[in-house]
């Protein structure tokens, strides 16, 4: 009875189902209070010490409080330029800086609000501390924040679970559903593989004896909620090596402009007419040239990337870990409830010559009537499909029921002087062999086929006569062929883990559409297993929940613990699945690609975006000294000022407009590395050339119409 | 353009690729220390070197040994350079009596031989003693080439192998390249030139009389000429296998003695590229993925031929303010139109446009036009090729090492496109590659915009610049241009023998050079300790037409966006000017 609502927990075998609930949990992209929140802490995040972590938006902020001072030496009379327009740049300029924050406050409260609502009913309860690890140690009530690792606490239906924890006494059931958003309760009992609890869920019936595993603001929802939030991430790697490039850029481009200067200075001698570039003009062409676009969202791509992974409840260990996820290579997938459903089913019945299979199909179902296990259940759900055989009552038969033991190693039923047994081929044989009957050859051949089909075979006898065989097979579950193939179209391959002997594990294996499998599998095979797919430079992913799964988890490059697994599982893996769901980790890569296609993609935009820039800057900023120029400006801006002026309007802009794209994540679809760049580039690329030139135009239009220059 | 001039700058890339295979393959093997068909000959010869110099084939060097050894030879190779030209006077194989070099002109030419931009302040018949030209100049053209050789070899070994911290042994690639590929290719142009007439003697200058006697600016009368001699042949051929560009003569390969015949200035335009060229495949062969080599191959001649088809096209245009004076200057069958100031009538606008492409992208720099006197935007394609780094092409070695860099940033943006850690060949790109591959594109572009700036600030500088305005500025660019990218052709219209030149254009071309090597290697030595990357399905091609799209953007863009005003200011705005 326990193990099957665990099972019903566990495992999603509908995928669909999976995603319509990560997605109903989603919030509107510009949620109220989240977007007032975000306005005042894009303020805050102007603090320079906030800002240089970030080279780029640093640049403009210095760049907004240079054209600040020019401004107030304009209104002294002394200015380079007329102050509307200086002033004019610098609002703006000081609009980019802060709608950079505005993007990164955004991702943060999203992600914050995700936390928070997950850290909701989790209220400081008293927790009942014991003095030793039984239940009869006698409790001392205490503040669950006072909780300790290594201490022990006492857990009563009713109570909540004050911190993460691991199961030492007892067995009780456990609403989750304030982490999980699944309603049904689950078992957390000692010892096995579901020990592990989770502060913040609720004890329904019976106790548990928890010893606390993790220190206050340690735990995994204190994690997940610094993950989220700017100050305290992390980069990851290819964020650092991405930050490196804009930073080069930024560099380029700051002597590019600064140099211009010199260049203009000397142009005006030699020409002897006009006025040298204004400084305003070089702050706001440098500010438009560096990868605002993509240095203003970067944090929030990667914040937002984390609260995709909330969303779609993994909690996350670190950035990494979900960057590495988009690399998988290989994944390795246990067989059993993740692959298959749970357990074995009948799915033949496979008559002895001579026997008529529906007298076959009786007598096993017979034989089952009173086995409440799934196999036996199975049966007679077969029977009744194939030759409708009615389930029939027992006690109204006034059949005895011969159950299952360790020495006879079959069960059946005794019923009007018939005696129906149904058992591994060894035990019944032994049985129609003291019975002075005979174990029919034609039947052994059954047997050996079932078996290197995959099967389990079952012998049913009745009395000295074997009738026939039940065939019991894993079944597979529905839709997971499918995601294996998508998988394979991400460039992943699938290993499945069994301890199965070879023959049946390939059985399986083709009929799950996996690449490869590793039957008889042990925690050192697998370990070994891990250890040769690294050599060969792949990125390893694999799921687990049990405790001989924790070196293997520990060795994965990305390894999903499942929530119900024990708290050592948890320990050795870098992302804690709240869902308990094995298939959750193609959403986790998606997740992962994602992240790194974004900031790919922003990037590419960004810079496809100075090409335009340039043809609005550049004849406006030396007009005076070269008018012939104008001939570049092809979009026939206004005038130089409402060109200058556009150009750094259209680049603080952007950054707002890009925000939702930020946050969702540009779209990854499994066409493979080079039609998915092609997309992208053609997108973002070409996208990034084109865009600016109608945006500039149309932001000139209106400051020409609203007379602003 | 002419149907003349597609003709032949089709007729030379066609050949120029058909030797790219050959060579490449020939290269590969010899890098790899297999037998090739002039082992016979000159392993003998290699292994009396290493013998001689204690040496040991097998004695592998790390990332800092490698560098070491480079920055060392080099440095030792500066010094002699430099003591040759300031103790010239004294020294033997010096007919002319020519002076000691100022130790101005000494460092820049010091610099300039050893770092393979071969920038010259000076004119060679007029400053240079034969035993400075042969002992110095020459010498340096054979290995500041096979530098670049062996350091591009060290990355590229870098990429092959997994796990391990050595590159190779710097010495034992020197000598390969110098002593497989250099000497005995030398020999082969050398004599190709010697019987199209370009100079080889160890004889002083020659007087001839003059059939049309003339006056000179005094009045008084001219019957007579001095013809510049000497061991021309030998020098013109490494310089310009060896990416180098020095010329024996101050005219470069624009003068008879160094360029007298359409054979000679082919047989020169083919070896400009040949090594660059041919080093491609060599890379494609030794990373084990031909289709590599070629992709590369491919990016460098997409980028140049439409720019040598652009510069023929704005030459042949003509000059438009002949055009208000009525000249006709459109190709016919009596002439051949378009703009020919400043260029040989031997060669014509198809011949002096490719030339100053192939130089240009590679880091040759070698001239046999003036490209101070193309039409302003005929002048920006030089200038152009020379600013996106002198990866196209580029330098023997240096350009294949600048070309992979690019395709490491190309790489790294193009796989975060599509969701994956980047890879490139099998090595994931990471941080420390980008930090490298990001100065590899910073230093050389702060090196131009910020000693163009100097010098327009500086009196010492404004003061040599002969022309006034846009194209005074074009020649500051193209002179610091030139010098940090490691090219050496100039611009011309520039007083460049002056202390402040020779000394911050010196400062340029080293920057230029030893950092971006070291920078290569040091990305080699990184890419060599990391594993292999088997590729997947998720791996993002790097030999289709796609990424070498990207990669030709890249290099386009990237060039583009950090000149793009500085030549605003200078041609093109010449441009516009001109044709308004």
């Amino acid at each position: 009875m326990n193990s099957q609502i665990v099972t019903s927990a566990t495992t999603n075998p509908n995928p669909q189902e999976s995603r319509a609930r990560a997605t109903s949990k989603s919030r509107p992209l510009f949620d109220g209070p989240i977007v007032k929140t975000a306005i005042l802490s894009s303020l805050r995040k102007l603090d320079p010490r906030h800002q240089i972590r970030n080279p780029v938006m640093f640049v403009v902020e210095v760049g907004s409080v240079f054209t600040t001072a020019l401004f107030v030496q304009s209104l002294l009379g002394k200015g380079e330029a007329k102050p509307a327009f200086i002033l004019g740049v610098s609002i703006w300029l000081w609009f980019t800086v802060v709608f950079a924050n505005f993007a990164e406050a955004m991702a943060e409260g999203r992600g914050k609000a995700q936390a928070d609502s997950l850290r909701k009913g989790r209220q400081d309860t008293p927790a009942k501390k014991l003095r030793g690890p039984t239940r009869d140690g006698g409790t001392v009530s205490i503040p669950s924040n006072d909780l300790r690792k290594g201490d022990v606490v006492l857990v009563e239906a009713g109570d909540q679970i004050p911190v993460d924890g691991e199961v030492v006494v007892g067995a009780a059931s456990v609403d989750e559903s304030a982490i999980t958003g699944e309603s049904a309760p689950v078992i957390r009992e000692s010892g096995g593989d579901r020990s592990a609890v989770t502060g913040g869920t609720r004890v329904l019936s019976d106790w548990l004896v928890v010893r606390i595993t993790a220190n206050p603001g340690e735990t995994f929802l204190d994690r997940m909620i610094s993950m989220v939030e700017g100050a305290k991430r992390q980069k990851t790697p290819n964020e650092i090596a991405l930050d490196i490039l804009l930073a080069g850029l930024t560099i380029i481009f700051l002597l590019a402009t600064a140099t211009l200067l010199p260049y203009s200075v000397f142009s005006v001698e030699a020409v002897g007419k006009g006025l040298p570039v204004t400084i305003t003009v070089l702050v706001a062409l440098l500010v438009c040239l560096i990868p605002t676009t993509i240095g203003g969202l970067l944090s929030a791509i990667g914040i937002a990337g984390m609260d995709r992974m909330i969303q779609a409840n993994v909690i996350a260990m670190s950035g990494r870990a979900v960057e590495a996820a988009g690399d998988v290579d290989v994944l390795l997938l246990d067989k059993t409830g993740t692959i298959t459903l749970g357990n074995r089913q009948a799915s033949a019945f496979l008559p002895a010559s001579g026997v008529d299979p529906k007298t076959l199909a009786d007598a096993a179902q017979l034989a089952s009537l009173a086995d409440e296990t799934p196999e036996g259940r199975s049966v007679v759900v077969l029977a009744k499909e194939k030759y409708q055989i009615r389930e029939r009552d027992l006690a109204s038969l006034k059949a005895t029921f011969v159950p299952f033991t360790a020495q006879t190693r079959m069960s059946g039923v005794d019923h009007d002087g018939r005696e129906v047994r149904k058992g591994a081929a060894d035990s019944i044989q032994a049985y129609v062999k003291a019975k002075g009957g005979a174990f029919p050859a034609d039947v052994r051949a059954i047997v050996e086929r079932v078996s290197k089909e995959g099967g389990t075979p079952l012998v049913v006898a009745e009395g000295a006569t074997v009738l026939g065989v039940i065939q019991l097979k894993d079944i597979v579950k529905g839709g997971i062929k499918e995601r294996f193939a998508e998988m394979r179209r991400m460039g992943i391959k699938t290993v499945m883990i069994t301890g199965d002997n070879p023959l049946t594990a390939a059985a399986i294996a083709a009929e799950a559409g996996v690449d490869d499998y590793l039957a008889e599998a042990t925690p050192e095979a697998k370990l070994a297993l891990i250890r040769e797919y690294q050599a060969g430079g792949r990125l390893v992913a694999m799921t687990g929940d049990g405790t001989n799964d924790a070196p293997a988890l520990a060795q994965a490059d990305v390894a999903v613990a499942m929530n119900t697994g024990t708290q050592a599982a948890k320990e050795a893996g870098n992302m804690v699945d709240l869902d308990s769901n094995p298939t959750k980790l193609i959403e986790v890569v998606e997740i992962g690609k994602q992240m790194l296609m974004t900031r790919g993609s922003l990037t590419t935009f960004s810079i496809a975006n100075d090409i335009a820039k340039y043809f609005a800057i550049i004849p406006a900023a030396f007009a005076t000294t070269y008018p012939v120029l104008d001939r570049l400006n092809v979009m026939r801006l206004t005038s130089p000022s409402s060109a200058i002026l556009s150009a750094v309007i259209f680049n603080a802009l952007i950054i707002i407009a890009l925000i939702p794209l930020a946050l969702r994540g540009v779209r990854y679809t499994p066409v493979g590395a080079g039609a998915l760049l092609r997309r992208n580039l053609l997108v973002y690329g070409l996208g990034g050339i084109v865009v600016p030139f109608v945006g500039i135009k149309l932001i000139d239009v209106l400051l020409t119409l609203a007379h602003f220059v | 353009m002419t149907a003349n001039a597609t003709a032949q700058i089709v007729f030379y890339f066609a050949i120029l690729l058909a030797l790219t295979k050959p060579l490449g393959l020939f290269m590969a093997n010899v890098y790899e220390g297999k037998r090739t068909f002039l082992s016979p000959v000159l392993g003998r010869v290699e292994r009396l070197f290493y013998r001689a110099a204690g040496v040991k084939v097998d004695d592998e060097m790390t990332f800092a040994g490698y560098a070491g050894a480079m920055l060392l030879f080099n440095f030792v190779g500066f010094v002699v350079v430099y003591a040759l030209q300031r103790f010239q006077a004294t020294l033997p194989l010096n007919p002319q009596a020519l002076a000691g070099a100022t130790p101005d002109l000494a460092f820049n030419t010091a610099v300039s031989f050893a770092t393979n931009t071969n920038w010259q302040s000076y004119g060679g018949e007029s400053t240079m003693s034969y035993a400075t030209q042969m002992l110095g100049l020459t010498v340096q053209n054979f290995v500041s080439c096979a530098t670049g050789m062996a350091c591009v070899i060290a990355l590229i070994r870098g990429i092959t192998r997994k796990s391990t911290p050595n590159l190779g042994s710097f010495w034992v690639d020197l000598t390969r390249s110098t002593l497989y590929v250099l000497v005995p290719l030398s020999l082969v142009v050398a004599l190709l030139l010697v019987s199209q007439g370009v100079v080889q003697t160890f004889h002083g200058y020659t007087t001839s009389a003059l059939l049309q006697p003339t006056v000179d600016g005094d009045g008084k009368p001219v019957v007579d000429q001095l013809l510049a001699l000497g061991p021309a042949a030998s020098q013109i051929a490494i310089k310009q296998l060896g990416t180098n560009g020095g010329g024996f003569f101050n005219s470069n390969s624009a003068h008879p003695f160094e360029n007298p015949t359409p054979i000679s200035n082919f047989v020169q335009l083919l070896s400009i590229l040949m090594i660059p060229a041919a080093l491609c495949y060599t890379f494609g062969k030794m990373v084990g993925d031909t289709r590599q080599g070629w992709a590369i191959l491919a990016t460098m001649t997409i980028i140049l031929v439409p720019l040598v088809c652009a510069c023929a096209y704005f030459e042949q245009q003509g000059n438009p303010g002949f055009a208000a004076h009525g000249v006709d200057q459109v190709a016919s069958a009596l002439q051949a139109g378009g703009n020919m100031e400043g260029k040989e009538t031997r060669f014509g606008i198809a011949n002096s446009a490719l030339w100053a492409g192939a130089t240009t992208a590679a880091s040759n720099g070698s001239v046999n036009a003036m490209h101070d006197s193309f039409t302003p935007l005929g002048g920006l394609v030089p200038l152009f090729l020379i600013q996106t780094g002198e990866v196209v092409f580029g330098g023997a070695g240096s350009g294949l090492y600048g070309m992979i860099v690019y395709a490491i940033i190309s790489v790294f943006i193009a796989g975060l496109m599509v969701g994956r850690t980047p890879e490139y060949l099998g090595k994931k790109i990471e941080a420390f590659e980008m930090k490298m591959a990001s100065l590899v594109i910073l230093i050389p572009a702060s090196a131009v915009l910020l000693g163009t700036a100097t010098a327009l600030l500086v009196q010492a500088g404004k003061s040599t610049i002969f022309n006034p305005g846009t194209h005074g500025f074009s020649e500051a660019l193209y002179a610091f241009s030139s010098a940090a990218n490691n090219n050496g052709s100039a611009f011309g219209g520039l007083g460049a023998n002056s202390p402040f030149w020779n000394t911050s254009l010196g400062i340029a071309m080293f920057m230029g050079r030893y950092p971006l090597a070291i920078a290569a290697l040091a990305i080699g030595a990184s890419l060599a300790k990391k594993k292999l990357v088997p590729a997947g399905a998720g791996t993002l091609p790097t030999h289709g037409p796609l990424f070498v799209g990207m990669l030709v953007g890249v290099v386009l863009i990237v060039g583009a966006l950090t000149f793009i005003p500085a030549l605003a200011l200078g041609p093109i705005v010449e441009h516009l000017l001109l044709n308004s």
